[in-house]
């Protein structure tokens, strides 16, 4: 049911590239050498149990959790550590690394919007001060995102006024608002009353459609099956399986992956019922 | 009660004078100790040791040593060591420290009170940690310190009475040269008290007024 989207197959490099990555908490290994390769353009869901390192990627992904092995690299740079150093990795500049995290959006569970700064404030601070953007600019920019996502009539009311599906929208145009090249979303409708998500997910997926590079992790089977070109398995640190989405739903291989589904299946909860009965 | 309006009339100029010290001393050493305050503050949640463990044990020692010890010690401990200091000074300097230590903890608590998500969020977002800092933490902090660190100068300027230990005319000291002077204690007393009271009552305003606008939000 997916659009077929205009593959950008001019551009050789990846969007994403991640290596044997591993990573711990003390003694906890939470992810145990993941590799993953991400399209310009696709759009990868990552599902799993929880606990089972999801949102620990996407932290590495922008290098805001630091690993401990592997290599993760965004649109062909290296990001946390110096490629080529040997046997000693060296951690980047901390100068380096901002940089490169401003062609990163991330969206989060719970919001993070700014609360001492307006809707519109929230979206022009970055690219003002860190795209170095003039105000007018950031201010027409930003009005464009938050046109967007809805929410131009909002723009001088502070996140405190809004909405949960408000201010998560807010938090995309915000994200947006940098350019980025690559967008991690992290259970971004988790914390959302039933009703607010629709508003969210339709913004996810118009997103999609224009052809974004996005890397989802949601317990929104609906949306993983309907809108995204790769569905990944986790499970303990590991990706189990990855597959088109029609595949994966109607034929899981791995019995990990069946076990989670039919424990999904079993909670009757519409949005996953209906994701799984309807054929894609 | 030996009250008589006409002392406490003839001890008002020399009282007010005294109080004119005072709320100098007081207004300079909250300043002061207000800059400590912000930088020591952000010293302390600093992630590098070098800045974090001085501010530990600057606010440990000056919170642990009683003001009018520290104020005997800087006045009479330090010309044995060859070191003379003014009496302004050593009272400006050990005001300002002190409200420095006590504004240092409120700062670091105002600081670690936010939500570290908003940390995560503006690095996200590809900002420095200072940038993220000045842009996005203190800003949120600032109003959580501000009611606090009114508090703390309410406090300071009642504990400048101390500096009339070492030789200073304050509001307290000019009182007691009052009492000696009329040789009757109640009267220059309750001037002094009144006075004191009249010049917290502003900070105790402007307390009331911060806790209620940043209820708000
Ligand atoms: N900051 C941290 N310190 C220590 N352990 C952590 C930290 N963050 C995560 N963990 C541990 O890492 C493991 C993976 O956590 P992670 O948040 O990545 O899981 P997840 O797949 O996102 O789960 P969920 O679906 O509940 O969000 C868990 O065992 C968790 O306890
Ligand atoms: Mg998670």
């Amino acid at each position: 049911m997916s659009e077929p989207r205009m593959k950008d197959v001019s551009s050789p490099v990846p969007a994403l590239v991640i290596r044997r990555l591993w990573k711990s908490y003390g003694q906890n290994d939470v992810l145990k050498g993941v590799s993953l390769q991400v399209e310009p353009q696709e759009v990868v869901t990552i599902i799993g149990p929880s606990g089972s390192g999801k949102s620990t990627l996407l932290q590495c992904i922008n290098f805001m959790e630091p690993f401990d092995d592997g290599e993760v690299i965004v649109n062909g740079k290296h990001i946390g550590y110096l490629p080529n150093t040997g046997s000693t990795r060296v951690r980047m500049p901390e100068k380096q690394l901002n940089l490169l995290r401003r062609d990163i959006g991330i969206v989060f569970q719970q919001y993070n919007l700014f609360p001492h700064l307006t809707v519109l404030g929230n979206v022009i601070e970055a690219p003002i001060h860190v795209r170095g953007l003039s105000r007018e600019e950031a201010i027409a920019r930003g009005r464009q995102q938050l046109d967007k996502v809805g929410l131009l009539v909002k723009q001088n009311a502070y996140p405190s006024e809004l909405s949960g599906g408000q201010q998560q929208r807010v938090a995309i145009a915000r994200a947006l608002a940098m350019s980025p090249q690559l967008m991690l979303f992290d259970e971004v409708t988790s914390a959302l009353d039933p009703e607010l998500v629709g508003e969210v997910l339709a913004t996810m997926r118009t997103l999609a459609q224009e052809g974004m590079t996005m890397i989802v992790v949601t317990h929104e089977m609906a949306f993983a099956r309907d809108v995204s070109d790769r569905v990944i398995f986790m499970d303990d640190g590991n990706i189990v399986e990855s597959g088109r989405p029609d595949v994966f739903f109607s034929n899981p291989t791995h019995d990990r992956s069946k076990a989670f589904l039919r424990r999904l299946n079993g909670r009757h909860e519409p949005s996953i019922s209906s994701a799984l009965t309807t054929s894609a | 009660m030996d009250f008589q309006f006409d002392i406490f009339l003839a001890s008002l100029p020399s009282l007010l004078r005294g109080a004119a010290t005072t709320a100098s001393l007081a207004i300079v050493s909250i300043v002061i100790g207000a800059a400590i305050g912000l930088i020591g503050g952000i010293c302390r949640v600093s992630r590098r040791a070098v800045l974090r463990y001085p501010v530990i044990l600057y606010v440990t020692v000056m919170r642990g040593v009683p003001l009018l010890v520290t104020l005997m010690f800087l006045y009479y401990g330090l010309p044995s060591a060859g070191i003379l200091l003014e009496p302004v000074t050593v009272a400006i300097i050990a005001l300002a420290a002190v409200n420095g230590a006590y504004v240092t903890e409120i700062v670091r608590g105002g600081i670690q009170s936010i939500d570290p998500g908003q940390m995560r969020a503006a690095r996200s977002l590809g900002m420095s940690y200072s940038l993220a800092m000045q842009r996005i933490i203190l800003p949120q902090a600032s109003r959580r310190v501000l009611p606090p660190i009114t508090n703390e100068s309410l406090t300071l300027l009642k504990n400048t009475a101390l500096v009339s230990t070492i030789t200073l005319s304050d509001l307290l000291r000019s009182g007691l040269e009052v009492m000696t002077w009329k040789a009757n204690t109640f009267s220059p007393f309750a001037g002094v008290a009144l006075i004191y009271l009249l010049m917290t009552l502003p900070l105790v305003w402007l307390n009331s007024f911060l806790e209620k606008r940043y209820r708000l939000r």
